[in-house]
């Protein structure tokens, strides 16, 4: 039996390829933080002054604060005066002119991934004038979303702009208060997205950070800002599913979504970060804090994410239900592999009367990976008629992993009907063997019994992404195989 | 079409067979009977390639060549199908899926082209339509939530839709029902062929009443101690194992 164990370690102990380093030099700010730092940071961006100060205030609540030690992970602590906090884009100079200069094997997987070309290139980090493609496309979708009226643009482009909006939203669901990572974000973000839609406008088209202009570097510290007005609808994608090399360790991003009444709001995330080697060297640091408020009675947003990467990925995308009848979804595989550990879940904070909340969490281990969920539902006492239902599925492959489930229920009123189900199912060597007879590689049956596993996630995914997700987990969790 | 030599084969520390031999030749159907534990499922996943049984010494040949040699997933290409006496329940995964997956690999080890979605359909419906299943099970998770019988039903129609060269079929027929076995049977003899080799591991007449084997072996400790033919069975149904492992040990 031991040695069959071991063939599935072997099978799913791929390496990841990509993850060269550069020497590239960058127009980048000394390591350290102080508030000089900060005015700098600022200053580069142009900011006006309520932004510097909301970012001083910020700083200055964060050096109060102490990095949380509850999450069921563990790390050598970071220090964070050895962090460069400003790091400018490259210039294009510094980029591979062509995909010819790019690693073949980061092509390959582009590849495997089913990325179209143009794409390819922007992800490999060409030169963008060397991307016709990619630009053009790009193009053609600004002039359709400025029709409808919709701002979609990067977050330090809407702070000049629309500096009323980022004045009246910014900070209204994650205050820079909220916690130890979302306050030093508050102080140092470097930039990110950020999405206005107008009332009554259904957005024409699914919004993607890969077209996102300008904000090819956001660096570590991403800020996202999304608002959906009365009656109108979104839906963002984020990330991508090719493997993102990064030179920083620590990330910490803040995503900030806002519905107003009617109105509904789908962010979709595919993440590929780096995770370390097989020792879990390397590995990126993802402390994530992502919430949406459901503001307005009938509101909803729908959280759908599919996570492989990271050495560390510490993220609970959140719901308030403050509306009457609004309607929280939270759909996640996350996978981990090797020496990663995730602690991923979510919150819903039933409010307002007859709301609803969703819960599927899928989660796979293998190697010596940690997967945790950690959930909470609070339902409070002025939300009658709550409802939630929360499904969470581990999947174990191989023996030295893990799968651990926290789920926090805190029910404050009588009328509320909450429903918690578990389970945890090992792929096993008789399952694998069942496939072989058939005539299936082993590496097809393991993907076949991820893929099912996965399925009700997948199918909340808009259909190009979820390709691309099935095809990510194949690669994640691809091995050598004899 | 399969010949085994002083096969030899342990787990762990133990061993299970002992210097069996058996030739099968193409085309004949062959009943394997034998007390629990006595090896005969050892034997039919050792033929399939399970890799905690380890083969010490003997060969086993398909088609003149080394099965040995190949991984579990090339010998099922090659057309060696077994239809397990317990089968894995795979939650999750589409039966249909799983199936045509499975027809897939095949088709493509001999050089054809894949089985289209709708082509796939109408072949599965008439095989399943002999074997009185209802269609509903394509869309069911593999084995996820059968009854004992309806599982046993799902490697018939797996067989049925590969067709393969040789099939061992361990207790196939335990656990079914009066009707289940006749619809079985039916698809068993549906696909007795010159071309085609069938073994079936047994315990009782009854499938033997429907599926007429060609020879009839009795296998104890490891070893086929009594070979026969048809008769053979039905005087081990009235007399039991005793008296042949007596005569085999004297
Ligand atoms: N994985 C295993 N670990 C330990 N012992 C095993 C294992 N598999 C089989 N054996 C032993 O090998 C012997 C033969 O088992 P096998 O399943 O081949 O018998 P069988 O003839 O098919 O019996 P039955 O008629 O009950 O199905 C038994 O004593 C069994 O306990
Ligand atoms: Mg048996």
């Amino acid at each position: 039996m031991s040695t069959e164990a071991n063939d599935i370690d072997l099978l799913v102990n791929r390496r990841y390829e990509h993850g060269f380093v550069t020497d590239i030099e960058t127009d980048s700010l000394p390591p350290g933080l102080d508030e000089d730092v900060i005015r700098a940071i600022s200053g580069r961006k142009n900011e006006p002054e309520f932004m510097l100060e909301w970012r001083l205030k910020a700083y200055r609540y964060w050096l109060t604060q102490k990095e949380p030690v509850w999450s069921h992970v563990s790390y050598t602590p970071i220090d964070y005066q050895s962090i460069s906090y400003f790091s400018a884009p490259k210039s294009d100079a510094d980029r591979p002119k062509s995909l010819d200069e790019v690693d073949p094997k980061l092509l390959e997987t582009y590849e495997k991934l089913g990325i179209p070309l143009h794409e390819r290139a922007k992800l490999a980090g060409v030169a963008v004038d060397a991307v016709f493609d990619s630009v053009s496309v790009a193009t053609t979708f600004k002039g359709k979303l400025a029709e409808a009226g919709v701002i979609f643009c990067p977050f330090s482009e809407a702070v000049i702009e629309h500096p009323e909006l980022i004045k009246k939203y910014l900070g209204s669901v994650v205050p820079y208060r909220d916690n130890f990572f979302a306050s030093l974000n508050s102080a140092v973000f470097s930039d990110g997205s950020f999405v206005y839609i107008p009332k009554g406008v259904r957005c024409p088209m699914e919004l993607s950070t890969y077209f996102r202009i300008n904000a090819a570097n956001t660096g570590q510290f991403e800020r996202t800002l999304i608002i959906a007005e009365e009656g109108s609808y979104v839906s963002y994608l984020e990330g991508c599913t090719a493997p993102m090399r990064d030179e920083n360790q620590l990330h910490a991003a803040v995503v900030e979504l806002i519905a107003l009444k009617d109105a509904e709001i789908k962010y979709s995330t595919v993440q590929n970060w780096y995770p370390g080697d097989e020792n879990g060297k390397g590995g990126i640091f993802n402390f994530v804090t992502k919430r949406g408020d459901c503001r307005g009675d009938n509101s909803k947003i729908s959280w759908t994410q599919v996570e492989t990467g990271s050495a560390i990925t510490w993220k609970y995308p959140s719901c308030i239900l403050r509306g009457d009848n609004s309607v929280g979804e939270f759909y996640s595989v996350a996978v981990t592999n090797n020496m990663q550990q995730a602690d991923t879940g979510t919150k819903m904070i039933h409010i307002g009367k007859n709301t609803r909340s969703t819960i599927v969490s899928k989660g796979i281990s293998a190697g010596k990976a940690q997967n945790s969920y950690r959930g909470l539902v609070r339902i409070m006492p002025q939300a009658t008629n709550a409802r939630n239902h929360t499904q969470c599925d581990s999947l174990l492959i191989g023996k030295q992993c893990g799968a651990h489930t926290f789920p926090y229920i805190e029910v404050r009123n009588p009328t509320a009907q909450v429903e918690h189900e578990a389970t945890t199912s090992k792929i096993s060597a008789d399952q694998l063997f069942y496939c072989r007879q058939r005539g299936i590689a082993e590496e097809d049956a393991v993907n076949m019994i991820v893929n099912g596993f996965c399925k009700e996630v997948f199918k909340e995914l808009p259909m190009e992404f979820a390709v691309e997700a099935q095809a990510l987990l194949n690669v994640s969790l691809e091995g050598a195989v004899g | 079409m399969l010949e085994i030599k002083n096969l030899e084969v342990s787990i762990g520390d133990t061993q299970i067979l002992r210097g069996l031999s058996l030739s099968i030749g193409t085309g004949e159907v062959h009943a394997i009977m034998g007390p629990n534990g006595s090896g005969k499922s050892t034997l039919a996943l050792v033929i399939a390639g399970h890799e905690d049984y380890k083969v010490t010494a003997g060969s086993v040949h398909f088609e003149g060549q080394n099965l040995l040699d190949l991984a579990p997933e090339e010998r099922a290409r090659k057309g060696v199908f077994l239809g397990f006496q317990y089968p894995v329940e795979i939650p999750g995964v589409n039966n249909a899926y799983l199936l045509k997956a499975a027809v897939n690999a095949r088709r493509k080890h001999q050089g054809e082209s894949e089985i289209d979605a709708f082509e796939f359909l109408q072949l599965a419906r008439e095989k399943m339509k002999l074997l009185e299943m209802d269609p509903s099970f394509l869309n069911r998770g593999v084995n996820e939530g059968f009854s004992g019988g309806e599982k046993k039903r799902n490697e018939i129609l797996q067989m049925a839709m590969l067709e393969p060269r040789l099939a061992i079929l361990d207790e196939t027929d335990s656990g079914l029902d009066i009707d289940a076995l006749k619809a079985v049977a039916k698809g068993i003899n549906a696909l007795r062929d010159p071309q085609r080799s069938i073994v079936l591991v047994t315990h009782y007449q009854r499938l033997l009443d429907y599926v007429e084997p060609d020879y009839v072996h009795v296998l104890s400790k490891g070893r086929i101690v009594r070979s026969g033919d048809k008769s053979l069975a039905l005087e081990l149904e009235e007399r039991g194992y005793d008296w042949v492992q007596e005569a085999a040990s004297a």
